[in-house]
C-alpha cells in the first residue's frame, strides 16, 4: 500500500486551521495563567501540540484501513484500560480519569473516543444495508455503551456524553427508519429519570441551574453568571491580552482549560468569537468535504464520526459559555490545555489527511 | 490506488450537505447569542465585571477628640474592625444565606432582614454596617467565609472611647447608629451604620468632631481578597474640641454630689462659660459606642430616675426659696418696697382669706420683725408672702424673664428645657381659666407653677451677682468655634440693669446666707473663701399631700443652693440640685466643695497625688464594678 509522497498529500488548508485554533489556545492559556500559579502550562501545551502535530503527520502517511483493521484489539486494550484505571488509577480530585505514563499523565478517555470513532466506520463499512436494523443499533449500543459507563464511573459525563454523537452522526449516515428514531426517543424520555438517579449532587445541581438559572446562587449558577460577565464584558473589540479581569481574577473557574473560550472572548471581544468560530466551521466543512470525497465507506464513517464528535464538543462548550446548554466538563478542541484532547484531535485530524490523501477525484 | 467500495456504497451526497447546513446555521446561532451578550448586553456585562472587581471601602474619618479646658481627654477614639455587608458583592440573598450570615455574626436573623430590608433602596455601591465593635470570632469568620459569603468584608473603624466613663456623660453624650430620618433627609450624606452623635455636645457639635469618611476603590479576586488598589480618597480627620468645662472641677462636683440624683452647674458669670455640668444619675456613654443591647436600653429608659436626662438643663423644677431672689430685685427696683420696709412675720400669715404658712411654722418658730436683709438670709417666707401681694404678678413676671428664668439660656447643648413663669396669660392659654390672686402669694416664694432648671438658676443668679449681665452659658470656646469656621451662636450679653442699691441690698442679703448668723446656707462657708448665695427648698407637691405621703420619698422636697465667690467680683457662679433631697441643707457643702476645688486649683496647685486620690475616689463611687475596667484602654490622662 506504500505510496510515493506527494505535497499534496497533506491537507494543508486543515492543518493551518488546526495549527491556528491551537496557537490561540496557547495564547490565552499563557494570558490567563500569568501570575497564577499555572503560570508556565502554555509550554506544556506547545510540546502536547508539536508532538501532537507530528503524530498527525505520521498517522496521516499510514494507509486508514490498516488502522481500521486493528480496531478490535484497539477496542479490547482501551476497555482493559478503563477498567484498570477504575480499580488502580491515580486520583486527582476525586476522579480517576488519568493514566500515568512516566513524567506524563493522560487521560485514556479522550482516546477511547477515537477508537469508537474507529469502531463506527469499522462497523458500517461493512455493513451497507439501506438503513440499521435493531440488531446493527444493539450492536453498536453495547459496543458504545461500555465504555461510555465506564468513562463515567470515573467520574467523567462529558466525555462519556460525547460518544453518543459518534454512534448517532453513525448510524444516521448509514440510514434509519423513523419508526427506530421514535422508539429510540421515547426509550431516551423513559431512561430520562434513572439516569437523573445516577448523576452526582453536582451533575444535578449544574442540570437544575440550567433548568431555573435564578433558583442557583452559588456555585453552578455562579459560574455561568460569571463566564456570561466575562464574556458579555468583552465587547465587540475585548479588553485586550492579559486584561481580563474576570478570568485573571479568579471569576471564571479553569480559565486556561474548558472555560478557555470565555477567557478568550473576554479579552478580545466579539471579533475574536468570530474569527475562532469562523475558524472551527472552516475545520468542520473541511472535514465534511474529505467524507463527501472519501474513497470508501469506511473513510468517509470515519470523517463523518470525527466532525460529529469535534461540532458536538465546539457547541457544547462555546454554547455552555454563554448559558445555552448546561455546564459538563467538556473541553474545546485544540484551544483548552491539556495533552490528551490535543493528541485526540490531532490524531484524529491524521487519520482525516490519510482519508483525503486517497479521495476520489473525478 | 486500490478503491475497494464502489462509489454508490458511500452515504449519501446530500446528507453530507445537509450537515453542512446544520453546522452552519448551529453557528450562526452561537454567534447571535455572543453578539447578544457582547454587543447588545456589553455595557450592563461591564458593570458587572467593574462591580465583581472593584470595592469600595469606606475608610471611616476618626471623630475628633473632647478635651476640657486644659486639653485632658473626655472622650477619644481607639481603633476597632467593624463587619460591612458590600450588596454588590452578593449574589442573592436567599433567607438560608441570611441566616447563615446572622450565626456566624451571632446576629438577630429578624434584625438582620429588617436591616437589609431597609437598606434595599440604597445604592448598591454602598457598604451596609452590620456589626460593630468586631470580636475576634466575626473577625476570623469573616476571614475564613470568604468564598461562602464574599460580601462580608472587615473595616477599621474608630470606635469611641469615654475614658472617664460616668463622668460628665450627660453633657458629653454618647454617640449611635445614624437614626433613619437623617439618612433620608434630601442631600444627606449619611449612610446606615454611620455613627453620629445622639446626646450632648456629641450630638451639638457632631459637625465639628465629625470628620469626613474616604473611600478606597481596590481590585479583589473571585475570593474577594484585595490585589490593587485604584484610588484612594483619603478620610477628613474630625476637630477636637475644647470644652470650657475644666475636669478637676467636673470631678469635684461629681464627688460632692455623689450618690443623690440631682444636677451640679458651674458657670463663669463674667463669660457664660460652663466650668462643670453634672447630672446624677449618670450612666456610661461607652455601653452606646458599641450598639446598645436593648436590655440595657430598656433599663436606662424605664429607670424613674432618668440617667439619659441631662438634668443640668431638663430638669424643671420649682426653684423655692431662690425665687426670692428675683423677688428681691424686683420690689426693690420698682420701689415697691425700700430696704429698710419691715415686715413682722408670726411663722404664718393671711392674704386673701387663706393661712399662708411659713417654712419656720413648723418648727413652732417665726422671724419675727424682718427687712429685706433679714428676710433673704433667713429665707422668710411670710416677707415674701407680703411682697409678691404688693408687686403683682405682672411686675414679678417681667423680672423673672428678663433675669433670665421661664426661658431657654441658648446654651449650645440639644433638649435644654424653658422652665415656666406662670402668669395671667398662660393661666388663660393653658387651662382657660383667669389668675387665681392667690397663686402670686405662691409663686412669690418660688412655688406654684414655676419651674427652673439648674442652669437657668446658675445663669440668673450669676447674672445677677455680675450686676444685671447675663452671658450666655455655652460649654465650647467661641473662639474656637471661629477658628473651625463655625458660625457661633450670637453672644453678647443681655442686659438686665439694675441700680446700685437693688444690687448692694440684694449682694449683701446673699452674702449673709453665708455668712451671718441665722443665715440658711452657713454650711457653705470655706476658710479663706467668701461665698455668698441663697437657699431654697421647694415641695414637689402641695403640704397636704406631702403630710399624707411623707414616707414615700417621691414627694420629698427638692432641695436648691446656688452660690458665687468671690462676692464683690463672682469668679464662679455654682447651682446645686438635690432631687428629694428634703432640705437645702443637702445642697449647700456641695456648692461650698465645687467652689473651694475652684479656688484651691486656682490659688496654688495640689499635690497630684491628691488628685488622682480624688479621681479614683470618685469613679469608684460611681461605677459599682469598681475603676474602670481593665479591659478596656482606658486612658490613663
Amino acid at each position: 500500500m506504500r505510496k510515493r509522497f506527494r505535497a499534496s498529500d497533506i491537507d494543508w488548508l486543515l492543518l493551518a486551521v488546526a495549527l491556528a485554533i491551537a496557537v490561540i489556545g496557547v495564547v490565552e492559556i499563557y494570558s490567563t495563567t500569568l501570575h497564577s500559579p499555572l503560570a508556565g502550562q502554555y509550554k506544556k501545551q506547545i510540546y502536547w501540540i508539536f508532538l501532537s502535530g507530528v503524530l498527525a503527520l505520521v498517522v496521516s502517511r499510514l494507509d486508514y484501513h490498516m488502522v481500521l483493521e486493528q480496531t478490535p484489539w484497539l477496542y479490547c486494550i482501551s476497555l482493559l484500560l478503563l477498567a484498570g484505571l477504575l480499580v488502580a488509577g491515580h486520583s486527582i480530585a476525586g476522579t480517576r480519569r488519568w493514566l500515568q505514563l512516566g513524567p506524563m499523565s493522560f487521560q485514556v478517555s479522550e482516546i477511547v473516543k477515537l477508537i469508537i470513532i474507529l469502531v463506527v466506520a469499522a462497523y458500517f463499512a461493512d455493513r451497507r444495508t439501506k438503513a440499521v436494523t435493531w440488531g446493527d443499533l444493539i450492536k453498536l449500543g453495547i459496543c458504545a455503551g461500555i465504555p461510555a459507563v465506564l468513562v463515567a464511573l470515573e467520574p467523567d459525563l462529558g466525555t462519556a456524553l460525547t460518544f453518543i454523537p459518534i454512534v448517532a452522526a453513525g448510524v444516521l449516515f448509514a440510514g434509519i427508519r423513523w419508526q427506530h428514531i421514535g422508539v429510540l426517543c421515547l426509550l431516551g424520555i423513559l431512561a430520562l429519570p434513572v439516569g437523573w438517579h445516577f448523576l452526582r449532587p453536582y451533575q444535578r445541581e449544574r442540570l437544575m441551574t440550567f433548568v431555573h438559572p435564578a433558583q442557583n446562587t452559588q456555585s453552578s449558577s455562579y459560574q455561568v453568571t460569571q463566564t456570561k460577565i466575562a464574556i458579555g464584558s468583552g465587547g465587540f473589540w475585548g479588553k485586550g491580552l492579559g486584561n481580563g479581569t474576570q478570568s485573571r481574577l479568579g471569576f471564571i473557574p479553569v480559565s486556561h482549560a474548558d472555560s478557555i473560550f470565555a477567557a478568550f472572548a473576554e479579552e478580545q471581544g466579539f471579533v475574536g468569537t468570530l474569527l475562532v468560530l469562523l475558524l472551527y466551521f472552516v475545520l468542520l466543512l473541511r472535514l465534511l468535504d474529505g467524507a463527501q470525497m472519501a474513497p470508501d465507506r469506511a473513510g468517509a464513517f470515519l470523517l463523518i464520526g470525527l466532525s460529529a464528535v469535534l461540532f458536538f464538543q465546539v457547541v457544547i462548550n462555546t454554547g455552555m459559555m454563554i448559558g445555552v446548554l448546561p455546564i459538563t466538563g467538556i473541553p474545546l478542541p485544540l484551544m483548552s490545555q491539556g495533552g490528551s484532547s490535543l493528541l485526540f484531535t490531532f490524531l484524529g485530524l491524521g487519520l482525516a489527511m490519510s482519508v483525503r490523501a486517497r479521495r476520489y477525484v473525478n | 490506488m486500490e478503491v475497494r467500495f464502489p462509489s454508490d456504497e458511500r452515504p449519501p451526497a446530500w446528507k453530507i450537505a445537509f450537515l453542512q447546513y446544520v453546522i452552519a446555521a448551529v453557528f450562526l446561532c452561537l454567534l447571535m447569542g455572543y453578539w447578544r451578550l457582547q454587543i447588545g448586553q456589553h455595557e450592563q456585562y461591564m458593570d458587572l465585571a467593574e462591580r465583581n472587581r472593584i470595592r469600595n471601602l469606606p475608610v471611616i474619618a476618626p471623630r475628633g477628640r473632647i478635651l476640657d479646658r486644659d486639653g485632658r481627654v473626655l472622650a477619644d477614639s481607639f481603633p476597632a474592625f467593624s463587619v460591612l455587608l458590600l450588596r454588590e458583592s452578593a449574589a442573592e440573598f436567599t433567607p438560608e444565606h441570611v441566616a447563615g450570615i446572622a450565626r456566624g455574626l451571632q446576629l438577630d436573623v429578624q434584625d438582620l432582614r429588617a436591616t437589609l430590608q431597609r437598606t434595599a433602596s440604597l445604592p448598591r455601591f454602598q457598604p451596609v454596617l452590620l456589626k460593630q465593635a468586631a470580636t475576634l470570632e466575626d473577625i476570623s469568620f469573616v476571614e475564613s467565609h470568604r468564598v461562602e459569603y464574599p460580601e462580608l468584608d472587615l473595616i477599621q473603624v474608630q470606635q469611641r472611647l469615654y475614658p472617664r466613663h460616668q463622668v460628665a456623660a450627660a453633657l458629653l453624650g454618647y454617640v449611635g447608629e445614624v437614626p433613619e430620618e437623617m439618612i433620608a433627609k434630601l442631600g444627606s450624606s449619611y449612610r446606615p451604620g454611620d455613627v453620629v452623635g445622639k446626646f450632648g455636645v456629641e450630638a451639638e457639635y457632631n459637625h465639628v468632631l465629625a470628620g469626613v469618611d474616604g473611600m478606597r476603590r481596590v481590585v479583589v479576586n473571585s475570593r474577594g481578597q484585595e490585589v490593587g488598589e485604584l484610588s484612594d480618597k483619603y478620610p477628613q480627620n474630625g476637630n477636637d474640641l475644647r470644652l470650657t468645662v475644666d475636669l478637676d472641677l467636673q470631678m469635684a462636683a461629681e464627688a460632692s454630689l455623689g450618690d443623690h440624683a440631682g444636677a451640679v452647674v458651674a458657670l463663669d458669670p463674667r463669660t457664660g462659660e460652663v466650668l462643670a455640668m453634672v447630672s446624677h444619675p449618670s450612666f456610661d456613654p461607652n455601653d452606646f459606642a458599641k450598639r446598645i443591647d436593648p436590655k440595657e436600653w430598656n433599663d436606662l429608659m424605664n429607670d424613674p430616675m432618668k440617667p439619659l436626662m441631662n438634668k443640668s438643663i431638663q430638669a424643671q423644677l420649682a426653684p423655692g426659696s431662690v425665687f426670692k431672689i428675683v423677688m428681691a430685685a424686683a420690689a426693690l427696683e420698682t420701689g415697691t418696697v425700700s430696704p429698710e420696709f419691715i415686715v413682722h412675720c408670726a411663722g404664718a400669715v393671711t392674704i386673701y382669706g387663706h393661712l399662708y404658712h411659713d417654712w419656720v411654722f413648723e418648727k413652732h418658730r417665726s422671724h419675727g420683725a424682718v427687712d429685706m436683709h433679714k428676710a433673704i438670709r433667713e429665707s422668710c417666707d411670710v416677707f415674701f408672702y407680703t411682697v409678691g401681694k404688693m408687686l403683682g404678678i405682672d411686675k414679678i413676671v417681667t423680672f423673672a424673664k428678663g433675669l433670665g428664668l421661664g426661658a431657654r439660656t441658648g446654651i449650645d447643648l440639644p433638649s435644654e428645657a424653658a422652665g415656666l413663669i406662670p402668669s395671667p396669660e398662660w393661666a388663660q392659654r393653658v387651662f382657660k381659666r383667669k389668675w387665681y390672686a392667690g397663686e402670686t402669694i405662691s409663686v412669690a416664694i418660688g412655688q406654684g407653677a414655676v419651674s427652673v432648671t439648674p442652669l437657668q438658676v446658675a445663669h440668673t443668679i450669676g447674672g445677677i451677682a455680675m450686676g444685671g449681665v447675663f452671658h450666655r452659658p455655652h460649654v465650647v470656646f467661641q473662639d474656637q468655634l471661629k477658628a473651625l469656621g463655625q458660625d457661633p451662636s450670637e453672644s453678647s450679653p443681655s442686659d438686665f440693669p439694675l441700680s446700685e442699691n437693688t444690687l448692694a441690698t440684694v449682694k449683701s442679703g446673699m452674702w449673709a446666707v453665708v455668712n451671718e448668723g441665722g443665715g440658711t446656707g452657713g454650711a457653705a462657708r470655706s476658710p479663706g473663701i467668701e461665698i455668698s448665695g441663697k437657699t431654697g427648698t421647694a415641695q414637689v407637691v402641695s403640704q397636704t399631700l406631702e403630710q399624707s405621703a411623707k414616707s414615700s420619698s417621691e414627694y420629698k422636697s427638692t432641695a436648691w443652693f446656688v452660690g458665687y465667690a468671690p462676692p464683690d467680683k463672682p469668679e464662679i457662679v455654682v447651682a446645686a440640685l438635690v432631687m428629694r433631697g428634703e432640705h437645702s441643707a443637702v445642697a449647700v457643702p456641695i456648692v461650698r466643695e465645687v467652689i473651694k476645688a475652684y479656688f484651691d486649683k486656682k490659688l496654688g496647685p495640689k499635690p497630684p497625688g491628691n488628685q488622682m486620690e480624688t479621681q479614683a475616689r470618685v469613679l469608684s463611687q460611681l461605677s459599682p464594678a469598681g475603676p474602670a475596667e481593665p479591659s478596656k484602654p482606658a486612658s490613663g490622662q
